[in-house]
């Protein structure tokens, strides 16, 4: 296992080296990622990756607020997939305190957080495309993701710091006329990929930029803790949607592509696909939605309803209390694990019987996924990396938090 | 769903791989067990902790070959005062595990997991930085999020939310 700990990059360390700084302002890191290069000419001799420049404490945070004040905070950790960081949360507390959430309750959330993946890849391909040099591709894209952000906005008043899952359930009933809408997008989406598979798949100049670039063999995948595409791309098979099920998505049926070649290529095919299978996924939640209530039955826990608040005096006491003093979870550890776009992103809450949280920990997926980048790149060209960058698609708020 | 109350004890959990594994190699290295909440939870002795995690990747029947997380829990002023987490996922049997060992305050170091997973090395460096558990054996073990000339370690429990002003 050796090979795959990266020695530090600090100075040259050959005659004929230098070192190179990358970021953290640069446009192709995606943020505000610093990456040390040690290049030899143009080949990159070793890399070393350096974060914290978006660390805002987040797990700190969380301790100091009741359970339900933690909702907004998870957003602000991966913001392209806020929906997957409240799902991932509330599952936990949710596991923590034992309660039975409603099954219209996890349609939609199944259903919003598939919007949520397609909001997600749709970024990530706008912007690799932008990176290796396909301009047009991000208008394409973000002429899609803009619906679905006018979805999330009709769905919860917010384009992206939706905050729309609460412990128990969902903040609110949807809309009237949201389901036409997605139903709408969804009936025209698949062209839309066709759309960009046009632009891009077949296209020789993307082909050469990516085909064999920055490799990954499915052990190193598996030992550096790689996950989601990035590790389904080097052809392990593996999707906690489908493996290990949360929130009903074992009464979906869908397809998790898998490719072997393990290269920028494959990621890239990966989640073109997952784009089509999430809208397939939305697709049969549209379908097969079932109607009863949207929270669980749980008065000291779940926030009553603002109409029942009016005119049941236990409905505003038991408002007062949630909101002045939260709720007392019995003392217990959880972890919960969803497949959040970029692989798995989980959420340790550790509860020691009060009524904040004695500890709540990320797993962020691209921590883990932005560890394969020396294994990627070392050995090949400047340009690679910027491909390689893309390929692992990285959130900084969520690798920093 | 109401809550079932945990099982602690190792005579009932004598039938989950992992259990059955480490006690098959060396029982003095579990020092409790716990299953709540359908998650298992094994506190292991600080000395086997890498010994442990290379027989559970190892073994055909515990196949724990991911690394999902490392991270710590403060128990501040209790005594040991830190828990440092490891959680572990079996890809091939789709089932997780969560090791744990405690590490009291005069001296929080514990060997580090890299020459197992190599994912343990960010993981690890977090660790350090955020709570100041000393990893021995990892390849680098310096700040990871914050700035290198930091003082204290930001999650400890006797760190103030505010920070010192």
């Amino acid at each position: 296992m050796a090979h795959l700990t990266p020695t530090p990059v600090l100075e040259p360390a050959q005659d004929r080296t230098m070192i190179l700084n990358m970021g953290p302002q640069h446009p192709s890191t995606h943020g505000v990622l610093r990456v040390i290069l040690e290049i030899d000419g143009e080949t990159v001799v070793r890399i070393m990756p350096d974060i914290g420049f978006l660390h805002t404490g987040i797990e700190k945070t969380c301790e100091a607020k009741f359970y339900h004040q933690v909702v907004p905070l998870t957003d602000r950790i991966d913001y392209l997939c806020p929906l997957t960081n409240n799902l991932c949360y509330v599952l936990a507390v949710e596991k923590l305190v034992g309660l039975e959430i409603p099954p219209k309750a996890q349609w939609m959330r199944v259903l919003l957080n598939e919007l949520t993946r397609i909001n997600s890849h749709l970024v990530w391909l706008g912007t690799h495309a932008l990176d290796i040099g396909a301009m047009t591709v991000l208008l394409y894209c973000f002429r899609e993701r803009e619906e679905v952000l006018k979805m999330f906005e009709m769905i919860s008043g917010q384009r992206m710091m939706t905050s729309y899952f609460r412990i128990g359930g969902l903040a609110l009933e949807p809309p009237l006329g949201f389901f036409e809408r997605v139903r709408d997008f969804t009936s025209r989406f698949s062209n839309r990929v066709d759309e960009y598979e046009n632009l891009l798949t077949g296209n020789p100049i993307w082909t050469a930029r990516t085909k064999g670039v920055a490799r990954l063999t499915a052990e190193d995948a598996t030992a550096l803790g790689a996950s989601g595409p990035t590790m389904r791309g080097s052809g392990v098979d593996f999707d906690l949607r489908r493996d290990m099920p949360y929130s009903g998505y074992e009464n979906f049926k869908f397809n998790v592509p898998v490719m072997t070649e393990g290269d920028v290529f494959a990621r890239y095919i990966c989640r073109v696909r997952e784009l089509r299978e999430s809208n397939k996924i939305v697709q049969q939640a549209l379908d097969g939605m079932p109607e009863g209530p949207i929270k669980a039955n749980a008065p000291g826990i779940v926030l009553p309803d603002r109409e029942k608040m009016k005119t049941q005096m236990e409905a505003l006491i038991y408002h007062f209390k949630i909101v002045t003093e939260g709720f007392a979870v019995p003392a217990g550890e959880v972890y919960q694990a969803v497949e959040s776009p970029r692989g798995e992103m989980g959420y340790y809450v550790v509860s020691d019987g009060a009524a904040k949280p004695y500890r709540v920990h990320m797993r962020a997926a691209c921590l883990a996924n932005l560890q394969t980048l020396p294994k990627m790149c070392e050995g090949r060209l400047i340009a690679d990396v910027v491909a390689a960058i893309g390929s692992v698609d990285i959130v900084l708020g969520e690798i920093d938090r | 769903m109401p809550l079932a109350p945990p099982i602690t004890e190792i005579e009932q959990l004598k039938s989950h791989p992992a259990v059955a594994r480490l006690l098959a190699w060396n029982p003095a290295s579990i020092a409790e067990v716990k299953f709540d909440r359908d998650e298992m939870t094994i506190y292991l002795d600080r000395s086997s902790l890498r010994e442990a995690c290379a027989l559970l990747r190892d073994d055909a029947d515990c196949a724990f070959n991911f690394l999902s997380d490392v991270t710590c829990v403060d128990w501040f002023p209790a005594e040991p005062r830190f828990e440092v987490v490891y959680h572990l996922l079996s890809i091939s049997k789709k089932e997780r595990v969560r090791l744990k060992v405690r590490l009291d305050s005069a001296s929080p170091a514990v060997e580090s997991a890299t020459s197992v997973w190599p994912a343990a090395n960010f993981f690890e460096r977090e660790v350090f930085d955020l709570f100041g558990i000393r990893f021995t054996g990892h390849p680098y073990l310096r700040r990871l999020l914050m700035p290198e000339n930091w003082e204290g370690h930001p999650l400890r429990k006797d760190y103030p939310v505010e920070g010192y002003r």
